[in-house]
């Protein structure tokens, strides 16, 4: 694993947090610079949303102990919608249906909410349609849902498309995609991958979390860490994918005398 | 009797005055309604009906009254900036109860349609007149009415005869204004004759503020076979103004009406709304919203009489209460015996953004028939956190999330509205409201 010279992105440090009372993230450490593709996988319910969740904000979750720093400013400090701001975007597992409030409104509100977080005038009409249809065009999402209220009635596919949708529209440096791969056929994957890899550069990073190989077919990443019962357990290169596709988790716990 | 005395004294030494400023027609039941109301006096917390709003209240101050009828000092069309402009030309004054309009204004109606004054009209067409007012509103069990009746000089009617139809809405703004505290009483009689139709918005502002106002208001709708009629209220008063308001809809066969109430700022408010679907067929929308704060208060009271079968009702009002404010929603539906094939819907949903905040929700279904579809729903929840997370998590601050989360709960009771140019007015009158910015007199930026 050879680390770029970059400056850090992120660093989470001994990072532990509860739901309701309940210790769910027990000490991860993990570090992004810019420019990389982190894999998160793991089974169900060790902790891989929560983390996710943390560090976009959820006020749900509550953080114990540790440090979380975002381009050295003190993430924790941040409210959800600071964190956007300064460039994070979470790509959520399960998008919320947002009954009355129509994916226009909702855009125009959030990026002229971004562009009022760095002292900019609000975009004009004509640019905002413009910048709508061009980032349409790179999840191939259908007009008609994009005149429609956020989620409400998207099938599983158009709303995690709409995720990504979102993501072209705000141009995040750190991207959270949280099984966005979920629930996808394979055209929708590509579509979706195909958007993501549109909109990588050196100045941006990614973590993917996934159960499953396929999507890192499409988004090679260079880090894989393995996420288990709140700990980062194993990290490795893209080969640690490939043979969790192939084995499970099963030598994993073994490993950890379980 | 305390709180009703002075106003039997006053009937009793003005009811001279009163029926000389009044018609024939609208004298008629005075002096029956006056002995229900000695009888009966106001409704107080101790009736079932109005627990959660006494109204005896209301009426716990020293009014000014304007029972000589002196001439409105201001001229409305000139102070009177419209939170709905340019909604139509067909635009109608009330100043406290006093019927005000511009010269010429619905010129463009045909000649045989009336919509002006009710006491022009029950001195133009005392038949019609006599016909109707007072018999949907009956004054014997209830006191309001009967208050109402005993001191209304006045009034607004629309009067459409068979076959026709107008395609403008109609605008009734009901103003409040005044040196002291007044009160005023107000009836509205609306007559659409069968396979006529028209569209009444209704909207009541207080010009005054820092004085205290009262308003009872009867409206008594006849929707006749085949007709159409919708009828939107909406209150936009300072928050020292109470309403009462009780409409009375009746609906015969095919026939079709909207009733919407929308509370956007107001003191303390009750509303009864009474619909009777008399003729196989007919269809209702009975709903709205009410946009309430500080220590104001709305209070909802709805009830549909399904008497006769194949009739269809849709009723749904929604409210969002802030800081220390009170609502009330009761929803009383009666499916009678041989109202078989009704189909009513009824839904009340809410949200309190404070736990000061108070809702209190009953709906009540009686049915009688065996063959029926009825549903009712009702529920108080606060704002969704996971969506309020989810427009945080793109950039949107808190307080923008909350202003949309809330307007969007309003959403479906905006889309119900079938008047285009005040369901496009009221988004954004809705909007202003949710960010603070509707000024309490934004009606009147010219007074
Ligand atoms: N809002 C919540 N309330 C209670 N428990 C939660 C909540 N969110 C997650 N959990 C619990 O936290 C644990 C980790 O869940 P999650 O982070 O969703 O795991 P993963 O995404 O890896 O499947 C699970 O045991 C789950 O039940
Ligand atoms: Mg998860």
């Amino acid at each position: 694993m050879k680390r770029r010279k970059f400056n850090l992105m992120l660093e989470i440090k001994n990072l532990h947090a509860n739901v309701n009372g309940k210790e769910i993230l027990r000490g991860i450490n993990l570090t992004v610079r810019p420019g990389e593709v982190h894999a998160i996988m793991g089974p169900n319910g060790s902790g891989k949303s929560t983390l996710s969740s943390v560090l976009a904000g959820n006020p749900v979750f509550e953080v114990t102990e540790g440090e979380v720093t975002f381009e050295g400013k003190n993430l924790l400090d941040l409210a959800p919608e600071e964190r956007s701001c300064e460039g994070i975007f979470l790509s959520f597992q399960y998008p919320v249906e947002i009954p009355g409030v129509s994916m226009v409104n909702f855009m125009r509100t959030a990026i002229n909410e971004h562009r009022k977080y760095k002292k900019q005038e609000p975009i004009s009409a004509s640019d905002f349609l413009k910048l709508m249809r061009e980032k349409r065009e790179v999840v191939e999402l259908d007009n008609k849902l994009a005149s429609r209220s956020v989620n409400e009635g998207f099938s599983g596919g158009e709303k995690k498309r709409n995720e990504i949708f979102q993501m072209a529209m705000l141009e995040p440096k750190l991207a959270i995609l949280d099984e966005t791969d979920s629930g996808l056929d394979i055209d929708a994957l590509r579509i979706v991958a195909n958007g993501v890899n549109k909109l990588k550069s050196e100045h941006n990073a990614t973590l993917v979390i996934t159960h499953y190989q396929r999507l890192l077919d499409y988004i090679k990443p260079e880090f894989v860490h393995v996420l288990y019962k709140g700990k980062i357990v194993k990290s490795a290169g893209p080969e640690l994918a490939l043979e969790l596709e192939e084995k499970g988790y099963d030598w994993i716990k073994k490993e950890l005398g379980e | 009797m305390i709180i009703e005395q002075q106003y039997i004294d006053l009937y009793n030494q003005a009811k001279g005055m009163i029926n000389r400023h009044s018609s024939d027609v609208l004298n008629a039941p005075r002096e029956q309604a006056f002995a229900d109301f000695q009888k009966n006096g106001f409704p107080t917390k101790k009736s079932e009906e109005y627990k959660y709003t006494d109204v005896s209240e209301f009426f716990n101050l020293d009014y000014g009254f304007n029972l000589n009828r002196l001439a409105v000092p201001v001229d409305p069309y000139e102070v009177f900036k419209c939170d709905v402009p340019n909604l139509s030309s067909l635009l109608y004054f009330l100043v406290n109860d006093s019927y005000f309009a511009k010269p010429g204004v619905g010129k463009s109606l045909p000649a045989s349609v009336f919509v002006g004054s009710l006491k022009d009209f029950s001195e133009k067409h005392p038949d019609l007149a006599a016909k109707h007012y007072g018999k949907l509103a009956k004054t014997e069990n209830d006191g309001i009415v009967a208050f109402n009746t005993v001191f209304a000089q006045d009034g607004f009617v629309i009067y459409i005869p068979k076959g026709v139809t107008i395609e403008k809405p109609i605008q009734l703004v009901n103003i409040f204004r005044g040196d002291v505290d007044m009160m005023s009483n107000r009836r509205l009689l609306i007559i659409v004759e069968e396979n006529a139709e028209a569209k009444l918005l209704s909207c009541d502002h207080t010009i005054d503020e820092g004085r205290k106002f009262l308003s009872t208001q009867v409206t008594e709708i006849f929707v006749g076979k085949d007709a159409r009629f919708d009828f939107y209220e909406m209150e936009e008063n300072g928050v020292d103004t109470c309403r009462v308001a009780s409409t009375f809809v009746s609906q015969e066969a095919n026939s079709n009406a909207v009733v919407n109430s929308i509370t956007l700022h107001n003191g303390r408010t009750r509303n009864n709304y009474e619909v009777t679907l008399n003729g196989q067929h007919a269809e209702t929308h009975l709903g709205g919203m009410a946009i309430v704060d500080k220590t104001q208060s709305v209070d909802n009271h709805t009830f549909i009489d399904h008497a006769v079968p194949h009739c269809t009702s849709h009723e749904m009002f929604k409210y969002v209460l802030d800081e220390k404010s009170i609502g009330a929603f009761t929803g009383r539906i009666l499916v009678r015996k041989d109202a078989q094939k009704t189909e009513a819907y009824q839904t009340n949903k809410n949200i309190c953004t404070t736990a000061d905040a108070k809702m209190y929700t009953k709906p009540q279904l009686e049915i009688y028939a065996d063959d029926v579809k009825c549903s009712h729903g009702a529920t108080i929840g606060q704002i969704d956190e996971n969506a309020l997370f989810y427009l945080r998590a793109r950039g949107i601050s808190e307080k923008e999330a909350r202003m949309l989360l809330k307007f969007a709960f309003m959403a479906d009771v905006i889309d119900n509205i079938r008047m285009d140019a005040f369901k496009d007015r009221l988004k954004l009158l809705v909007e202003k409201r949710f960010r603070n910015e509707l000024a309490k007199c934004a009606g009147c930026s010219g007074c």
